[in-house]
């Protein structure tokens, strides 16, 4: 019955524009609903992808099952991720007139003392995370603010601003924190072309990486006359080490949603498509949910709060190709065929999908769009450097301190994001690179880490935004074996429709197994082979990048080039002393044994593959190193610690 | 290798038997034929745009795509069955060959190579005895390495049959796998 209140509230107050918001009572309702002030506490629980990994699903059953025994009257949010993937699972809870407090690493077995601590108004600080400020409520003392924090003091969040935050299942507390209204402000008073050129001047230019302005991408769309246009929302994102788009979707979904349909009228859409990946499932769920909900307020469907707008959205599971990032493939696949990347012109704004007018568009791209046109295009416009305006979200992983989401201003310098908002490097290891881009992006050192965050600025050193992975290295990655990594990758993931991109990545790749490969055994020839194929590694890089059709094959050189660039002695070691010095690349690694450890057990001697390692029983032993292939068995099984690496 | 895989299961009946897993004139076969059906029908027949979707309904029922289900597709949808096979290959998702009951997916993203997700794989291929992409003989597991799950902050990752088994190393391996082989 409640529930059946607050949608003909909203629905007719509230959407309709009919109440005047500042008013008490109406304000006092939109802050119960979007839970700034509670009646009863609230346990928020993380339950994004990463959450899930880090079980809070066990958690989330501890604090029922607490909550039961105890007899505790209280409600429980399952929100996405804040962006903090290493400190999952972390658990929220707001006491009625008491700050938001936030816990890290809340595994089930915390749940009970913790629960029982804040219950008594006690702090238990080792796990606390922080609070989150607000004017309404009384803070709790000697908790640091979440905005204070260095992980979140230098970032600027509009896309991420609610996610781990709002609860994504809820339509209503999107609603109550001023959703929807921007969209059916835009329907009711302007007309495509302001909305267009409002996207224009707001500077946005498209996340996905290749950097088209996203307002000059719909007006193109728009002044083409046709019976039926299309939008479509590009969350394939399977670079490996990037997951934005997900946290977006599973932590506010219909942010991206409001976007899609913003984004849909400007450009004339009846009809909209979200690709997402098919391994993305609860996100999938959460937009399956998020839609059905709209078509319930009547957000979705025919004419939209009389109106006379017909709007409609369709989500497509993508079976999963890299290529399907690129957007004629994707829209190829959508229509049931190979992902396979089509020549442009004609560029998909004037014959894309289905033969008609189409607009692709990245989740990020898209998800800027309410903050854009609720408060107008100069906000937008301050933020950021001239040729690149607003915010853009990296997921950092790897050696990073904190692994999660960090979403900075453009123009912030890379060395600031690793440094100062991620923390560096964890257990205390020294910096070597990052590589910023996704597989096909490129390898950056310390050196270049001045660089800032922008399209141009990173164009111009070789190196490409991308899509916003970021990925840092220690000192014990080897670089060599990162290039190999990515070149697999890549070649795997070629479509094939192109020669130099599905014979050269190949190629890339096979010369980088040959540099990493142990020279045992190795005749003239080969040796010839070897060197010829190094020689020959910097031109095939330019056939590729030079003669591909799409952005995969332009830029698969990239992750090679830029690591022959910084860290070419590393190459060098690897091709003329046929030594890793991170000791990643196993075949190269030699073997030695200290006689005075050695005990002579014949552990080692047995297990041998290759029969390289002499000796008599209760006698040292010796490794034979032109027989040794160098597979660290011997290493493995030594009790005495006497097998070495050289 | 998957062609090769294919015209196996087209003409040779041992091979059709291991891999569909059900002999074809049994009672199994008959279900499995009434589900198909159930699941192209849902889909207009024709229009090519629902290809996709078709297929990733019948490998969510079945767990993997059948010849049979090939052929029937491509019949509903006025395609060549050919062509159907070309596109199922050519994206990641479709599988060819039954899935295990444990299936073991084991991250290979940039992060989780960094933390030696490689190691992590030959290891699992060693306990197991099969290659990645396979499934064992006696139908318990079948292993595949994907390329990333998103865990990036728990690296390395595995997935068993949706239970996320975090922060791995190389001694880990075999006690995870014998755990489930003894919960059988």
């Amino acid at each position: 019955m409640q529930e059946m209140d607050e949608k003909q509230f909203l629905i007719d107050k509230v959407l309709s524009a009919k109440a005047n918001l500042d008013q008490k009572d109406t304000s006092e309702l939109l802050s119960l609903m979007r839970h700034d002030t509670v009646n009863k506490p609230v346990v928020y629980i993380g339950s994004g992808t990463c959450g899930k990994v880090a079980s809070a699903d066990e958690t989330l059953e501890a604090i029922k099952r607490y909550l039961q025994e105890k007899n505790q009257e209280a409600e429980i949010v399952q929100v996405g991720c804040i962006g903090l993937c290493s400190f999952e699972p972390i658990m929220d809870i707001q006491l009625p007139g008491k700050a938001r407090i936030s816990f890290r690493n809340v595994t089930q077995e915390k749940v009970e003392p913790l629960l029982d601590d804040i219950f008594n108004s006690e702090v238990p600080y080792e796990l606390i995370l922080g609070q989150f400020k607000s004017a309404r409520h009384n803070a709790w003392d000697k908790v640091p603010f979440m905005n204070e924090l260095p992980v979140f003091k230098l970032q600027h969040r509009i896309v991420l601003a609610n996610c781990g935050i709002c609860n994504p299942d809820s339509l209503t507390d999107y609603i109550a924190r001023g959703g929807y209204q921007t969209y059916l402000k835009c329907i009711r008073n302007y007309t495509p072309e302001k909305i267009c050129g409002i996207v224009e001047q707001s500077g946005l230019r498209g996340r996905g990486g290749g950097g088209y302005p996203t307002g000059e991408k719909w007006l193109t769309a728009h002044n083409v006359v046709s019976d039926q246009k299309y939008l479509v929302c590009n969350a394939a994102e399977s670079d490996p080490g990037a997951f934005m788009d997900r946290a977006v979707i599973e932590g506010d979904p219909h942010l991206l949603l409001e976007g899609i349909a913003i984004a849909s009228f400007a450009i004339g859409a009846t009809k909209a498509y979200i690709y997402v990946m098919d391994e993305y499932s609860q996100a999938y769920f959460m937009l399956d949910q998020a839609l059905s909900q709209l078509k319930e307020y009547g957000l979705t469907g025919y004419n939209i709060f009389d109106s006379g707008i017909d709007f409609k959205i369709t989500l497509v599971r993508g079976p999963g190709a890299f290529v399907c990032g690129e957007e004629t493939a994707l829209i190829n696949s959508i229509e049931g065929k190979r992902g396979m990347p089509k020549p442009k012109p004609p560029f998909p704004a004037i014959e894309g999908l289905f033969g008609k007018p189409t607009v692709v568009n990245n989740v990020e791209t898209l998800a800027n769009i309410p903050y854009i046109l609720r408060h107008g295009p100069s906000r937008f416009n301050e933020i950021g450097i001239p040729e690149a305006r607003g915010t853009k979200v990296f997921a950092v992983s790897g050696k990073a301190m904190i692994t999660g989401l960090v979403e900075v201003p453009m123009g912030t310098k890379i060395r600031d994001i690793i440094f100062k908002i991620i923390g560096g490097v964890k257990d205390g290891k020294d910096f070597k690179a990052v590589q910023i881009g996704g597989p096909s992006g490129s390898c950056l050192p310390e050196n270049q880490l001045d660089l800032t965050v922008g399209y141009e600025s990173l164009w111009n050193e070789g190196a490409i935004l991308g899509s916003g992975g970021m990925i840092v290295m220690d000192e014990d990655t080897c670089m060599v074996d990162i290039a190999k990594f990515f070149m697999n990758f890549l070649q795997k993931e070629s479509c094939g429709k192109c020669i130099p991109c599905r014979e050269g990545t190949r190629r890339i790749h096979e010369i980088l197994e040959n540099i990493t490969r142990r020279p045992t055994g190795e005749s003239g020839f080969e040796v010839l082979e070897r060197f010829k194929g190094i020689m020959q590694l910097a031109d095939l890089a330019e056939v590729i990048r030079d003669t591909s059709l799409c952005g995969l094959g332009q830029t698969a050189p990239n992750p090679l080039m830029s690591a022959m660039k910084w860290f070419r002695e590393e190459f060098e070691e690897h091709v003329f002393d046929r030594k890793c010095k991170a000791g990643v690349c196993k075949e190269l690694r030699l073997f030695y044994i200290d006689v005075d450890k050695c005990t002579g057990c014949v552990a080692c001697l047995r297990k041998c593959p290759v029969n390289a390692i002499v000796g008599q029983p209760r006698q040292p032993h010796f490794i034979i190193e032109e027989k040794c292939i160098g597979c660290g068995i011997c290493f493995d099984v030594c009790k005495f610690v006497a097998v070495k690496l050289k | 290798m998957r062609l090769l895989l294919f015209s196996q299961q087209c003409h040779n009946i041992d091979a059709k038997q291991y891999f569909c897993g059900q002999l074809t004139h049994s009672k199994d076969y008959r279900s499995m034929q009434t589900t198909l059906d159930e699941i192209i029908h849902k889909y207009k027949p024709g229009s090519r745009e629902m290809l996709l979707p078709l297929l990733q309904d019948i490998q969510l029922e079945f767990g993997f795509l059948n010849e049979e289900a090939i052929l029937r597709v491509g019949q509903h949808i006025n395609l060549p069955s050919s062509k159907v096979y070309g596109i199922a290959t050519f994206y990641d998702q479709f599988r060819f060959v039954q899935k295990g009951k444990f299936h073991i997916k084991v991250c290979c993203g940039t992060s989780c190579h960094m933390h030696g997700s490689s190691g992590i794989l030959k290891e699992v291929e060693r306990v197991l005895n099969i290659k990645e992409g396979q499934t064992t003989r006696d139908g318990r597991f079948s292993l595949e390495a994907v390329s990333c799950m998103g865990a990036c902050g728990q690296a390395p990752v595995m997935n068993i049959n949706g239970e996320f088994k975090t922060a791995l190393t190389l001694q880990d391996i075999a006690k995870v796998i014998d755990d489930y082989r003894s919960s059988m």
